[in-house]
This record gives C-alpha cells, sequence and structure tokens, in this order.
C-alpha cells in the first residue's frame, strides 16, 4: 500500500469518510458493512490495530458526550434481541449511540490508514495536486519539520531550569510565561537560521517532490472501493 | 473543542467547508499582497508551538475536566490574521492527520471554530482596537483574556449548532449549550492568562515581534495607572450598580427558574434548627434584602442596593489588594 499513488489513497479516504458519515443515525448494519475498508487497510497495510485504537483517545470524550444520553431521549424500541433465552428490547437510542461510536471509529481508522502508508510529504504533494494553495502546503511541512526542532528546545528549556531548580517539582507558575516565551523566542530565531539556509540551498517558497510514475494499481484502487462505497451506500 | 468526523453530517461539513475555503481564500490573498517571504518560518515555528501546546492539557480549576490551548489568539496577535488563520489551518490538518484529533471531514467545522474566531474575531475586532494606540502590559491582558473568553464562547457555541445541524444528538439544545459554554469559559480564562504571559514576555522582549501594535505609547502608559484604574473600576461599578441595575431583569435568574421548574417556587423551604438560626442571622445582619429598603419597594432602594453593593465590592477588593501586596512585601523583606 505504501507504493501506491498518494492522491488515490487520499481520495479513498476522504470519500470513505464522507460516506460513513452520510450513514443515517440507526443505519448500524449496513454501517457495519463499511468496516471492509479498515480491514483490508490493516491486514495488507500490516498496521498495528492497537496503534490504531489509541488514536481514538482524544476524540473519544466528545464522541461519548454527545452519544452517551441517546438512550436517555430516545427510548422507541427499534427491535429485540435473544439473550440467553431473553427478549432484550434495543431502543432507537442505543442503536444511534452506537452507530455514532462506530462512525467515529471507522473515521479515526481509515485517517491511520492513511497517515500510516503515507509520509507527509506525498500528502502534502497530493494536495498541491489538488490545487491546494502553496502556503497552506508550505505551512504544514513546515510544522511538520519544526515540530521536533520545538520538542528538542523545549527539552534544553526544561534541562537548564530543573538543574537551576533542584528537588522542584514541576515548573512554577511564575516561570510559565517567561518560560514558554523564551522557548518561542528561541525556536523563532532557530527557525530563522534553518530558513537563511534553506534559501542558500535554492529554496524559492516550493518544495520540490519527486513526480510519481502512475501505474494501473494506482487508478484501481481509488476506482474499485468508490465503487464498493457507492454500492455499500445506496445499494446494499 | 476538536470536532470528529463522526460528530458533522455531510451536509453541514460541506457548509463549513465552503466558509472556511472563503476566510482561507481571502488570507491567501492578503498574505500574497504582503510578500514577506522572512514570515514563512515564523509561521511555520508558531504552528508548530500551537501545536505544541495543545497536546498540553491544564486542569480546570474547580470543575474536574481539563482543556487545552486554542491558540488563534495568539497566532493572531504575533502573526497577524492572516497569516494566522493560515497556520491554524496547517496546525489543525497536521493535528487531524498524525493524531487523529479533529477529522478531515470536520475540518471546515474544526477551521471556522477555532481559527476563524481566534485570527478573525479576535485580533480584528478585538486585538486591533486595543492595540491601536500602542501596547502596554494592562492591554496585552485585557485583549488577551477578552479575545480567548469571547472567541472560545463563539467556537462552543459554533460546535453545539454543527453537532445538533447534523442530528447525531438527542440532547436538547438547552442542555447541551448549558454544558458546553460554562466549561469554555473557564478553558478561556485559563488560555486568556497563559496567553498574557507568553505575549507580555515577548512584548518585553521583541515588541517588534507584535503584531498590530500602534505607535509606540509608553508615555502614555500612566494613564493605566494602579490609581487610576481603581477610579475607572470604580465609578463603572457605580454606573452599572446604580443605573444599569434599575432596567436589570425582573425574571428569576437562570437556577431560580430551574428551581422553579423543578419545585415549583424559587426559594426552597427548609426546617430545623441550623437553617432557622442561619436565616436569623441574615434577616439581622442583611441592610437590604432582597436588593431593597427594608419593608419598601421603591426604584430608589434598588439604585442604592446596586450603588452600595458595588462599593463594597470595591472596597473590599482594594482592601484585599494591598493585604496581599504587603504580605509579599513582608515575604521579600
Amino acid at each position: 500500500m505504501n507504493k501506491l499513488h498518494p492522491m488515490g489513497k487520499l481520495l479513498v479516504c476522504v470519500i470513505y469518510i464522507f460516506v460513513v458519515a452520510s450513514f443515517d443515525k440507526y443505519a448500524i448494519d449496513k454501517l457495519l458493512v463499511m468496516a471492509i475498508f479498515p480491514i483490508f487497510g490493516f491486514i495488507v497495510g500490516d498496521l498495528s490495530l492497537k496503534e490504531g485504537l489509541y488514536r481514538m483517545r482524544l476524540i473519544l470524550p466528545l464522541v461519548l458526550f454527545v452519544g452517551i444520553f441517546n438512550p436517555f431521549f430516545d427510548r422507541r424500541e427499534l427491535f429485540s434481541v435473544l439473550i440467553a433465552g431473553y427478549q432484550l428490547p434495543v431502543t432507537g437510542g442505543v442503536v444511534s449511540m452506537l452507530t455514532l461510536m462506530l462512525k467515529g471509529l471507522f473515521s479515526v481508522l481509515s485517517a491511520y490508514i492513511l497517515i500510516a502508508t503515507t509520509s507527509i510529504e506525498e500528502i502534502c504533494y497530493a494536495l498541491r495536486i489538488l490545487h491546494i494553495p502553496k502556503i497552506i502546503v508550505i505551512v504544514i511541512m513546515l510544522i511538520y519539520r519544526y515540530f521536533g526542532l520545538m520538542g528538542a528546545e523545549a527539552d534544553r528549556i526544561t534541562t537548564a531550569y530543573m538543574l537551576r531548580a533542584p528537588k522542584q517539582k514541576g515548573i512554577h507558575y511564575r516561570a510559565w510565561g517567561s518560560l514558554v516565551g523564551q522557548w518561542l523566542l528561541r525556536s523563532m530565531d532557530r527557525a530563522g537560521v534553518v530558513y537563511e539556509s534553506m534559501t542558500l540551498r535554492g529554496f524559492k517558497g516550493d518544495f520540490k517532490v519527486k513526480r510519481k510514475s502512475l501505474k494501473s494499481a494506482d487508478f484501481l484502487y481509488p476506482f474499485i472501493w468508490i465503487l464498493l462505497f457507492v454500492y455499500i451506500r445506496h445499494f446494499y | 473543542m476538536h470536532m470528529a468526523d463522526a460528530l458533522v453530517a455531510p451536509a453541514v461539513a460541506g457548509t463549513m467547508y465552503v466558509l472556511s475555503t472563503a476566510a482561507a481564500g481571502v488570507s491567501v490573498n492578503e498574505v500574497r499582497k504582503e510578500s514577506n517571504p522572512e514570515k514563512i518560518p515564523v509561521m511555520g515555528v508558531m504552528g508548530a508551538f500551537v501545536f505544541a501546546t495543545q497536546m498540553l492539557n491544564f486542569t480546570i480549576p474547580g470543575t474536574g475536566s481539563s482543556g487545552h490551548l486554542c491558540g488563534g489568539m495568539m497566532l493572531s496577535a504575533l502573526l497577524g490574521p492572516y497569516a494566522g488563520f493560515l497556520t491554524m489551518i496547517g496546525v489543525l490538518l497536521v493535528q487531524c492527520l498524525l493524531f487523529a484529533d479533529g477529522g478531515l471531514l470536520a475540518l471546515g467545522c474544526n477551521v471556522w471554530n477555532m481559527a476563524f474566531y481566534g485570527c478573525f474575531v479576535g485580533a480584528l475586532l478585538i486585538w486591533k482596537p486595543i492595540m491601536k494606540k500602542g501596547a502596554s502590559r494592562a492591554k496585552i491582558a485585557l485583549a488577551s483574556i477578552l479575545g480567548c473568553v469571547l472567541t472560545l464562547q463563539l467556537g462552543a457555541f459554533s460546535v453545539t449548532l454543527e453537532t445538533l445541524a447534523s442530528g447525531v444528538t438527542e440532547l436538547p439544545f438547552s442542555v447541551f449549550l448549558a454544558t458546553m459554554q460554562p466549561i469554555h469559559l473557564a478553558i478561556g480564562f485559563v488560555e486568556g492568562l497563559i496567553t498574557t504571559a507568553v505575549l507580555i514576555f515577548v512584548h518585553e522582549a521583541r515588541p517588534e515581534l507584535l503584531w498590530g501594535i500602534g505607535e509606540a505609547s509608553e508615555k502614555k502608559e500612566g494613564k493605566l495607572s494602579f490609581k487610576n484604574t481603581i477610579i475607572a473600576v470604580a465609578v463603572a461599578a457605580a454606573i452599572c450598580g446604580g443605573v444599569v441595575s434599575l432596567f436589570a431583569s425582573a425574571f428569576p435568574d437562570g437556577l431560580e427558574w430551574s428551581m422553579e421548574q423543578v419545585a415549583g417556587t424559587t426559594e426552597l423551604e427548609a426546617e430545623g434548627g441550623a437553617y432557622d438560626t442561619a436565616a436569623g442571622i441574615q434577616e439581622t445582619t442583611s441592610l437590604l434584602p432582597d436588593y431593597a429598603f427594608k419593608n419598601s419597594e421603591s426604584a430608589a432602594g434598588t439604585s442604592f442596593s446596586g450603588i452600595v453593593g458595588s462599593l463594597v465590592v470595591v472596597v473590599v477588593t482594594v482592601g484585599a489588594c494591598y493585604l496581599f501586596k504587603f504580605f509579599k512585601k513582608n515575604e521579600a523583606d
């Protein structure tokens, strides 16, 4: 999957999320079929499911908060299930809550498949093909690159602070403003130096990404998946 | 504040994408007009900075909850609204791809909720007018706190509207709103304090880095001295207490309204020794029960209560400040 053209992978990911989000709140049966894409991605891409599920932690609180009250407000019985000889009624609220959770899970997993099989440079290349303005794409690449720089600066500053304030737990709140401000200014200086050296090496405001030659798989991959998504959405 | 893909219906996502794209289009044009290539690495660094700070959650006192910086106000104070907006788009896109915070479908919503309000409303309607005649510590604090609180309130309100318009929750609008707004008020306040600390440091170390600062007005800084501020606050409080209180709503406040709906009364009856003793003390000590003279319903009583109340608050606050100063001085000695 890593060798596929980034444009196709980005397109499939965005359309998948769009289709998943478009399902009705009670259409849990159809939605479950949409699991085929993440299953395929994780098996073929040899990805860690644990890593993918771990990424749910950031969006889970809001999704949970929004969905958790549905069973209390929507008590209309949709169907019942037979569990250990007992007929258990399943209300609309329970179904809509589960649908919401599944939507959240599927969209996070599909974005993970994209980023795990495509480098940030390739995604930026795909964004440029989509005519996303150059300045936005450059900023995305710089954020990605400077993130490491910021981390290294933060590490240096906190180490220096700890050495000056031994046995102190954490950073005193009075030092927060100057510490974070110092961190920012130092990183800006470093970024300026990096930018100067980039300019000296011929950077003219655009990153050159090696153009990828298209193979048949690059066309087949998005074509088959989009066809499948449309089929599941409308005819399944 | 980051909305997930699961919370947005395609129609809502599409609408928000259109709105955010329009704002991005304006920003791209403005940044092109500026034609300042040196700003590009600063945008990258600021983006990485906001990206990093958004990963650190701070505790919201007394709520058992936590929040993280939004960063829109800080970005626009350092880069201006247009470059700040584009940087926030970069931050949000990297976040949703690398950390699954937000989502590709919800990106338009997140850009609107976090970048548009923070960068455009915060920078153009709050930061710029306040800094028109130069910056000072007090002005930076005012703009940062006001900007962060207001833009986060707007963002939280938009999240509520977008989620409800998407039809994914059965939560009533009022309940959802009542949960979202207060917590983001607290988050906005803490973010305002952190933004203030950082921007004051930048202002003192490199004032040229701040955006939208008018002619340097260090000489005018005396206008916002401690004494003048206290006098201004006292006058404003007296006006609010004496004049505005006359127009105060006769309806019960939110909590009283809720109590009335549930219990049928705005004042719950309680019996018992402790309650009776406390009520007796309150009866004796309250000079102006229910914001009026005792046994009188005149408007003058309401006005008088407002002024007296405001004065008491001002006196207590000033006293507390001087006490704080006194103890701090002793501690330093």
